[in-house]
C-alpha cells in the first residue's frame, strides 16, 4: 500500500509533469532542434571544406548600375587554410590600371578582429588598416568587406528553419545571425543543397529586417575530388538596384604556399 | 659620375642575367606604367624680380614600368624610369631612375640590389622617419616623390621581428626648382655643385638597419641610419661676385621610432627621430590619429578625420630648416566608396607659433578603366617672413592632372 500510495503520488505528479510536457515542451524541444540542426548543417558544410590546405583564383567583377550600365575589375586571390584560425588570403588588383599592383591583405581570425594591410604600390607604403568596416562595400562593389571574408563558423549562430526543392536539387534552410554588432545585416537566409552542403542562395537582411540583397551561386565544380567552388557569384541589391557580378577562373589548389607568403613584410612585394 | 657607372654596371649585369635566364627557361614579361599631363595654377604674382610668371604652367610625365620574372616569380628584375617635360622650370625637366633593380624572394627573406625605393613610416603629415631615398623635390613640395636610391637590402623575417638591412653605396643630392621658376626663393640655388662633410662626397656608403614586429594590434619598428643627411643644408656662397645658396650634406645618425595601434575605428600613429650631426642632439616627433566614420549618414561614404601635432626640436642654425616645428596638422578624408573611386582629402597644418598656416588639397577619381583626373592645391596663408616657408610664400598653386595608365 505503501509502496502504492507512494507510486499513485508520483504518477499523479507524473500525469502533471506530463501535461505540462505536452501543453509546452514540444515548442521548446523544436527551438533545441532548430538551433542544433542549423549548426550541425553549417559544422557540416564547414568541415567538407577543412583541409584544401591553399588556392589560387582569378575573379573578374562586373558593376552594374540600375540603368544596366557596368564596369568591370579584376583581381587574383591566394588563400591559405590555418589550422586553428581563419584563412589568409591575399588579394591583388590587375585592372582598373590607377589600382593595379594595390595588394590587400587579410589574417582572419574566429573570434577576435581580423588583421588587414594595403600595399600602395606608388608609395611602396604597406598600410595596416581597421577590419571594424565591415558593411563597407568592397571596390564599389555590392559586396560588402564581409562578404568576401573568410566565412568562418564561429561568425555567426544559426537556426534551421526548413527544407524546400526547386527543379534541380533539395535545400535546407538556415538562417544564420552575425555575432559581430558590427555586422551590415540583422540576418542572412541560406541555402545548403542536402547531397554536397553547397550555399546556393543567402537573402541579406539590412539592421532593419529588410530584405537588401541576394547573393546566388552557380556553376559549382568539384576540386581535388573534395572541395566544391562556384564558378559565378551575383549579388542584386533589391534596394538600390545595383548588382555585381563576380566570375572565379583558373581555380589552382595545392600550389604551395607557405605562411611566409602572407607576411606584411612580403606584401610589398606581391604581385 | 659615379653613381652613374655603378648604375651602368649594374644594368649590364642585370641585362645578362635576365638574357642567360631568358634562354635557359620561360620567364615573363610585363609592361605597365603611367604617362600624365597636368596644369598648374599660380593664382599670385611671383615675389622676385626674374621670377617666371607661369600663372599656368603645362607638364607631362612618362613612367614605365617593366617587370621580367622568373623561377616562378621568385626572381625579378624591375626596371622603371621616369621623365617629366615641364613647360617653364627648366630643373622640374627631369630624368630619373626610380627603380633599376634585382629582387629575390626566399622563404622568410628577400634581397634587393640596384636602384630601389623604399618607405618608412605612420604618420599623414610628415615623415620623419623614413630616409632611405631622397626626396624629388622638384615634383611637388609633399616630399612624397622619391629618386631611386643604389642599395644592398636584405630583409629577415624571424619570429622575434622582421629585420631590414640596407648598404646605401652613393648618395642622390636633393633635386631643386630652377632659379627663375616658381616654388624657389630669391637666391640661386648651385644645384650642380654641392657640398659634403665626408670626404667621400657622394660615394660615402651609407648603412641603415630597422627592426619591426606586431605586437597584437600594436604595430612597432626602431630604425636607425647612419651615413649622407637627406636633407640639404642652404650655406650662402659667393660665385663670380653673386651670392648663391650651396647645398651642403652632413654626416648624421638618425635613430627613429614608429607605432601604430589599430582599434575598432581609430588608428594612433606616433613617429619620433633622434640625429647628431647638425648641431647639437635633437628630436622629432609626430603623432596623432585617424578616426574613421563609415557609411556616414546612411550612405556608402566613408569620412576620416585626423589630427597629428608636430614637434621639432632642431637649431635651424646648424640643421636644414623645417616647416614643422611647433605645428597642428588636422584634415579629414572623403572615400565616396563609388565605382569611380571618388576621394578628397583637405588638410591644414598650423604652425602656432608664428600663425603660418599651410592647407592642403588632393582629390581624385577615376574617368575610364585608363585613365584619373587628379586634383591637388597647395595654399600658403599669413606666412611671416621668419618662417623657412617665405620664400615660396607667393607660390600657392592649384594643379590639375589627368593620368593616363597602361
Amino acid at each position: 500500500m505503501k509502496a502504492i500510495g507512494f507510486n499513485t503520488r508520483h504518477a499523479w505528479l507524473a500525469t502533471f509533469l506530463g501535461l505540462v510536457m505536452m501543453a509546452g515542451a514540444p515548442a521548446w524541444a523544436n527551438a533545441a532542434t532548430a538551433e542544433q540542426r542549423g549548426l550541425e548543417i553549417a559544422t557540416e558544410a564547414d568541415q567538407r571544406d577543412i583541409g584544401f590546405v591553399d588556392y589560387r583564383v582569378k575573379l573578374e567583377m562586373t558593376l552594374r548600375n540600375k540603368h544596366m550600365q557596368h564596369t568591370s575589375r579584376s583581381m587574383r586571390n591566394t588563400t591559405r587554410e590555418q589550422a586553428n584560425d581563419g584563412d589568409k588570403t591575399l588579394i591583388v588588383f590587375d585592372n582598373p590600371r590607377d589600382v593595379k599592383g594595390t595588394a590587400f591583405l587579410s589574417h582572419t581570425h574566429k573570434l577576435s578582429a581580423d588583421d588587414q594591410w594595403l600595399y600602395l604600390p606608388a608609395l611602396k607604403r604597406v598600410k595596416r588598416i581597421s577590419s571594424s568596416n565591415k558593411s563597407g562595400p568592397f571596390m564599389g562593389s555590392e559586396f560588402a568587406y564581409e562578404d568576401i571574408a573568410s566565412q568562418e563558423l564561429e561568425k555567426y549562430t544559426y537556426l534551421y528553419t526548413g527544407d524546400t526543392k526547386d527543379d534541380k536539387r533539395d535545400y535546407f534552410i538556415v538562417e544564420r545571425t552575425p555575432t559581430d554588432p558590427k555586422s551590415g545585416y540583422s540576418r542572412q537566409i541560406v541555402w545548403f543543397d542536402k547531397s554536397e552542403y553547397r550555399v546556393w542562395k543567402i537573402d541579406f537582411y539590412d539592421r532593419k529586417n529588410e530584405l537588401l540583397k541576394t547573393l546566388t551561386y552557380q556553376g559549382y565544380k568539384q576540386y581535388l575530388k573534395k572541395y566544391w567552388r562556384a564558378k559565378q557569384m551575383d549579388m542584386i541589391n533589391h534596394q538600390t538596384g545595383k548588382s555585381t557580378t563576380l566570375t572565379f577562373t583558373g581555380y589552382k589548389f595545392a600550389i604551395g604556399t607557405s605562411d611566409m607568403d602572407f607576411t606584411p613584410n612580403r606584401l610589398k612585394n606581391a604581385r | 659620375m659615379n653613381i652613374r657607372k655603378a648604375c651602368a654596371a649594374l644594368s649590364l649585369c642585370l641585362t645578362g642575367l635576365v638574357y642567360g635566364n631568358a634562354r635557359a627557361e620561360e620567364g615573363k614579361w610585363e609592361l605597365a606604367g603611367q604617362a600624365s599631363v597636368e596644369a598648374r595654377y599660380f593664382p599670385d604674382a611671383p615675389a622676385f624680380p626674374g621670377q617666371k610668371t607661369m600663372t599656368v604652367s603645362p607638364s607631362a610625365t612618362l613612367g614605365p614600368e617593366l617587370v621580367y620574372e622568373w623561377e616562378g616569380g621568385n626572381d625579378r628584375f624591375n626596371f622603371s624610369p621616369f621623365a617629366r617635360l615641364d613647360a617653364n622650370d627648366k630643373q622640374r625637366t627631369h630624368s630619373d631612375l626610380r627603380e633599376l633593380n634585382w629582387l629575390h624572394l626566399g622563404s622568410g627573406w628577400d634581397f634587393t640590389a640596384g636602384l630601389g625605393k623604399v618607405f618608412w613610416g605612420v604618420t599623414e603629415s610628415v615623415h620623419l622617419v623614413d630616409i632611405i631615398n631622397q626626396t624629388d623635390a622638384v615634383e611637388d613640395i609633399s616630399g612624397e616623390d622619391k629618386l631611386g636610391q643604389p642599395m644592398l637590402n636584405l630583409n629577415l623575417e624571424q619570429t622575434w621581428g622582421t629585420v631590414n638591412l640596407f648598404l646605401l653605396p652613393g648618395f642622390r643630392p636633393r633635386t631643386f626648382t630652377a632659379d627663375n621658376a616658381r616654388l624657389h626663393g630669391s637666391l640661386p640655388i648651385d644645384t650642380g655643385n654641392p657640398g659634403y662633410q665626408s670626404s667621400q662626397g657622394s660615394r660615402h656608403i651609407d648603412w641603415a638597419t630597422r627592426w619591426s614586429k606586431s605586437f597584437d594590434n600594436l604595430d612597432v619598428a626602431i630604425s636607425h641610419f647612419q651615413g649622407t643627411s637627406r636633407e640639404a643644408q642652404l650655406v650662402f656662397t659667393s660665385r663670380g661676385g653673386q651670392t648663391v645658396l650651396t647645398p651642403f650634406y652632413n654626416q648624421i645618425e638618425q635613430t627613429g621610432l614608429e607605432l601604430q595601434l589599430t582599434t575598432d575605428n581609430t588608428l594612433w600613429k606616433a613617429e619620433a627621430m633622434t640625429r647628431t650631426g647638425q648641431g647639437k642632439r635633437f628630436f622629432s616627433t609626430v603623432a596623432g590619429f585617424e578616426h574613421t566614420l563609415y557609411g556616414v549618414g546612411g550612405s556608402i561614404a566613408d569620412v576620416g578625420l585626423l589630427a597629428e601635432y608636430l614637434y621639432d626640436g632642431r637649431d635651424p642654425r646648424f640643421a636644414p630648416p623645417t616647416l614643422a616645428d611647433h605645428d597642428i596638422f588636422a584634415g579629414f578624408r572623403i572615400a565616396m566608396n563609388d565605382t569611380q573611386d571618388t576621394t578628397m582629402l583637405l588638410g591644414g597644418t598650423w604652425d602656432h607659433k608664428t600663425n603660418a598656416k599651410l592647407i592642403n588639397l588632393e582629390a581624385d577619381r577615376r574617368l575610364t578603366d585608363y585613365l584619373k583626373l587628379e586634383m591637388k592645391g597647395h595654399f600658403f596663408v599669413d606666412i611671416p617672413n621668419a618662417d623657412p616657408i617665405s620664400a615660396i610664400r607667393n607660390d600657392s598653386f592649384l594643379e590639375l592632372k589627368l593620368n593616363r595608365f597602361f
